[in-house]
C-alpha cells in the first residue's frame, strides 16, 4: 500500500531546499562554534536532513513534534523561523528560547515543537502525554516522536511503546538509525537490531525505510499517518541514516572508520536527490543556484538577527522557574 | 487523631477518606482533570484512596496503567503540556525514583529552558514513610531531596483539613506539585470543619503555641511532635509545634517567628540527617535568627541507615516521641 509522494516540479525542489537549508545552516553554526560564537554542544544532524523532511511533509500544523538534541533539522523542517533558532544557538534573548536552552533545547509552542530533549529517550513518554491530550480533547491530530536508535537501548522505549499501543495513542515513532549511540555501534549496544521487529514485540506495526531518501521516508511517513488515522494506532518507522560528522564537537571518532564515512558520504540525502533530479532533467542548473542563494540569504539574515540581538538580563535568570500561569 | 481544636460543627473522616473526596472534588469541577497511575483503578488503589472513582468517573479519566513509572510519569508532563491536568499518583517515593528523570529533566525543567513557552500543570501524589514494617525499599522518606528542586511545589499535609484542601490549591498552581502523603496517616481521623473549603498551600501553620521550645516539623511527624509537646506540657515545659505543610517553597518567616519567641529548637525530620530538609531549616535560622537563640539548634532524624524490617530496629530508626522529648528538654532544661 506504497502511497505515492505527488513528486511535481515544486514539490521536489521544495525537498531539496528543505535539506539544503538544514545543510547550510548547520554550516554556518559549525563556522560560528569555531568562532566562540555558539557554545557548549553542538550535534550536527549532517547526513540525516532526509529523514526530518520526509517526516515533516506529512504532518499539518495541528499534529506535534518531539525531538531530540539533534534536532536542528527537525527545528527547521518544522518551520521554525531560522533566525531564532539561530539566535538561540547563540545565547540571545531574541531566540526560540530567550538563549536559556541553546542548541539541544529549541522549542516553539506555536508549532507544536515540545522540544528537543537532551535525555536520551527522554522525549518518548512526553509523546504519550501529549497524543493523549490530544485525543482526551477530541482533536484528531498526530505527534511525532523522533529518538536516535541508542534510546532503544532506555526503559523509556519499552515502556513508551507498550503504553501507545495499549492506550491506542496516534503516535509516529520515528526511529532515526544512525547506527551509533555516541561511538557506540548499534550491533555492540543491541541483542536484536532488528527495530521493527522490537515495535512488533509491542503490537507496534512498522516498517524499515532508507532514511538517505527523502522520497522514500515521505511516502513512508504518508502511509504511516494515514494508518495512524484511521486505525486509531500507533506505528512505527526506522529510518537508516548516517551521521557524516562526530557526535559532538569533541569527538575524535575512534569509534569508525574514515573509510566508512566516506562510503557513506557518497550516499548522502543531499547529492543523492540532486543527482537524480539532474539526471531526470527535473532541475535546471540555475534552479539549484536560485536555492542555494535563497537559502544562503536566509541564512545571513539569521545570522544577522542572532548578531544584533540582546543578551537577557542576568536579573531575570529567575524568571519561569516557576509560572505565573498556563500560557495559552 | 490529636487534632488541635474540637469544633462543633465538623464531620469526623480518616485521611484516606479526605484525599479521596479532594480527587473526587477535582474530577467534578475539571473535565480536564485526569487520574494516572498504578492500580488506581479496579484494584481501588494500594491505600485504597482512589476505591470507587474508577465506577463513577470511567476509564477514560481513571487510568490504570502499567509498572511503567518513568513513561506514565513523563505522559503526566506532556498531557500536562497539552492543556489536560494530570494528578498522577506514584504508589510510593520508593518507586518515584524510577520516574526521577521525568519530574527533574522534564516537569520542572521545561518552563524554564523553553523561556517561558510552556508550563507543566501536573499533581504527582505519593505515599512515603516509614513505620509499616515493611524494609527499606517501602519506607525512604525522600521529601527533602524533592525539596531541593527549584521549580517544584512539595506538600506534606499531616492533618485531614491539608489532606482534603490542598490537592485543590496544587490543581490551580501552574507548575508541577508533589503531595506526600505519609503512609502512617491513612487511617488516622480528624474533624473537618463544615465550612472549611480551601487551605493555603504557602505557608507552615502554627499547631500547638508555646513560649519554652519550638517543635519544627511535617508530615508524619508532626503527630510524634504534638504527643512530645503533651508529655513535656506535663513536666512543665511549653512547647511550640509547626507544621511546614509546605517543604518548598519554605515558610522561613513562620519558622523564624516561633524561633524569636521560644529562643530554642528542635526539628524532626523522617528524612535522613546529612543534606536534609532539616540542615536547610538549621541554616536559616542559623543565617537569619542566630542572636535570637538561647540555645544550639537540635535535631531528630532518622538514623542513617536504610529501614530495617525488624520492628525494633526500624522503630529504633526512625524520629520516636521519647526521643523529641528527650531532645527537648534537655535544650530547656540542660542536665
Amino acid at each position: 500500500m506504497t502511497k505515492k509522494v505527488h513528486l511535481d516540479h515544486v514539490h521536489l525542489l521544495h525537498l531539496l531546499k528543505a535539506m539544503i537549508r538544514i545543510r547550510h545552516f548547520e554550516a554556518k553554526c559549525v563556522e560560528l562554534y569555531q568562532a566562540q560564537k555558539i557554545l557548549g554542544f553542538l550535534h550536527l544532524y549532517d547526513g540525516e536532513e532526509a529523514v526530518s523532511v520526509g517526516v515533516m511533509e506529512a504532518l499539518t500544523q495541528d499534529d506535534a513534534v518531539i525531538a531530540t538534541y539533534r534536532e536542528h533539522g527537525q527545528a527547521l523542517a518544522r518551520g521554525v523561523d531560522p533566525k531564532c533558532l539561530m539566535a538561540e544557538m547563540m545565547g540571545k534573548l531574541n531566540g526560540c528560547c530567550r538563549g536559556r536552552g541553546g542548541s539541544m533545547h529549541f522549542f516553539d509552542r506555536a508549532r507544536r515543537f515540545y522540544g528537543g530533549n537532551a535525555i536520551v529517550g527522554g522525549g518518548l513518554p512526553l509523546a504519550l502525554g501529549v497524543a493523549l491530550a490530544d485525543k482526551m480533547q477530541r482533536r484528531s491530530t498526530v505527534t511525532a516522536c523522533f529518538f536516535g536508535e541508542g534510546a532503544v537501548d532506555e526503559g523509556e522505549f519499552h515502556e513508551t511503546l507498550n503504553l501507545a499501543k495499549l492506550w491506542r495513542l496516534p503516535i509516529l515513532f520515528v526511529c532515526e538509525n544512525n547506527l551509533y549511540s555516541m561511538g557506540m555501534a548499534v550491533e555492540r549496544a543491541e541483542a536484536d537490531i532488528d527495530f521493527v521487529h522490537k515495535a512488533s514485540g509491542y503490537r507496534v506495526a512498522g516498517e524499515k525505510v532508507d532514511g538517505m531518501d527523502v522520497v522514500a521516508v515521505e511516502s513512508a511517513a504518508r502511509n504511516a499517518i494515514d494508518r495512524i488515522r484511521s486505525e486509531n494506532d500507533p506505528y512505527f518507522l526506522e529510518c537508516r541514516t548516517y551521521r557524516f560528522r562526530a557526535h559532538s564537537m569533541f569527538d575524535a571518532q575512534l569509534y569508525r572508520s574514515k573509510d566508512e564515512v566516506e562510503a557513506w558520504r557518497k550516499k548522502g540525502p543531499i547529492v543523492r536527490f540532486q543527482t537524480w533530479l539532474e539526471a531526470n532533467r527535473l532541475i535546471k542548473p540555475e534552479e539549484l543556484a536560485a536555492i542555494e542563494e535563497e537559502v544562503d540569504k536566509e541564512i545571513a539574515a539569521a545570522v544577522a538577527f542572532a548578531e544584533a540581538g540582546g543578551l537577557e538580563p542576568v536579573s531575570e535568570v529567575e524568571r519561569f522557574v516557576t509560572m505565573e500561569a498556563v500560557p495559552s | 487523631m490529636n487534632t488541635p481544636q474540637a469544633n462543633a460543627a465538623a464531620t469526623r473522616m480518616t485521611y484516606r477518606e479526605a484525599c479521596k473526596q479532594a480527587l473526587r472534588e477535582a474530577l467534578l469541577s475539571d473535565s480536564r482533570v485526569f487520574l494516572m497511575g498504578e492500580d488506581i483503578g479496579r484494584y481501588g488503589g494500594c491505600y485504597a484512596v482512589t476505591k470507587g472513582l474508577l465506577e463513577e468517573f470511567g476509564e477514560e479519566r481513571i487510568r490504570d496503567t502499567p509498572l511503567s513509572e518513568s513513561a506514565f510519569v513523563g505522559a503526566g508532563v506532556g498531557a500536562a503540556m497539552a492543556g489536560m491536568r494530570p494528578i498522577v499518583e506514584i504508589m510510593t517515593v520508593n518507586f518515584s525514583l524510577l520516574a526521577l528523570d521525568q519530574i527533574l529533566n522534564n516537569a520542572v525543567t521545561i518552563p524554564h529552558m523553553s523561556g517561558g513557552q510552556f508550563a507543566i500543570p501536573l499533581v504527582i501524589r505519593m505515599a512515603t514513610g516509614g513505620g509499616r514494617r515493611v524494609g527499606a525499599q517501602h519506607s525512604r522518606s525522600l521529601e527533602g531531596w524533592y525539596a531541593h528542586i527549584p521549580g517544584l511545589r512539595v506538600l506534606t499535609p499531616a492533618t485531614v483539613e491539608d489532606a482534603r484542601f490542598m490537592l485543590k490549591g496544587a490543581l490551580a498552581d501552574p507548575n508541577p506539585v508533589i503531595i506526600f502523603e505519609h503512609v502512617m496517616l491513612y487511617n488516622m481521623e480528624g474533624d473537618l470543619p463544615s465550612d472549611m473549603e480551601k487551605v493555603d498551600i504557602a505557608h507552615a501553620k502554627l499547631r500547638r503555641a508555646g513560649r519554652d521550645v519550638s517543635l519544627i516539623t511535617y508530615g508524619g511527624s508532626l503527630f510524634k511532635a504534638l504527643e512530645a509537646a503533651d508529655a513535656l506540657a506535663a513536666e512543665g515545659i511549653d512547647a511550640e509545634v509547626i507544621d511546614l505543610r509546605v517543604l518548598r517553597p519554605l515558610d522561613t518567616k513562620t519558622i523564624l517567628d516561633s524561633v524569636a519567641k521560644t529562643r530554642r529548637c528542635v526539628i524532626i525530620d523522617e528524612g535522613w540527617r546529612s543534606g536534609s530538609i532539616s540542615a536547610e531549616i538549621g541554616m536559616r535560622i542559623a543565617e537569619e535568627a542566630f542572636f535570637e537563640l538561647d540555645a544550639p539548634l537540635r535535631r531528630v532524624c532518622s538514623r542513617e541507615a536504610p529501614i530495617p524490617y525488624a520492628a525494633h530496629l526500624e522503630d529504633a530508626c526512625l524520629p520516636q516521641v521519647a526521643t523529641i522529648v528527650a531532645v527537648a528538654r534537655e535544650l530547656v532544661r540542660p542536665s
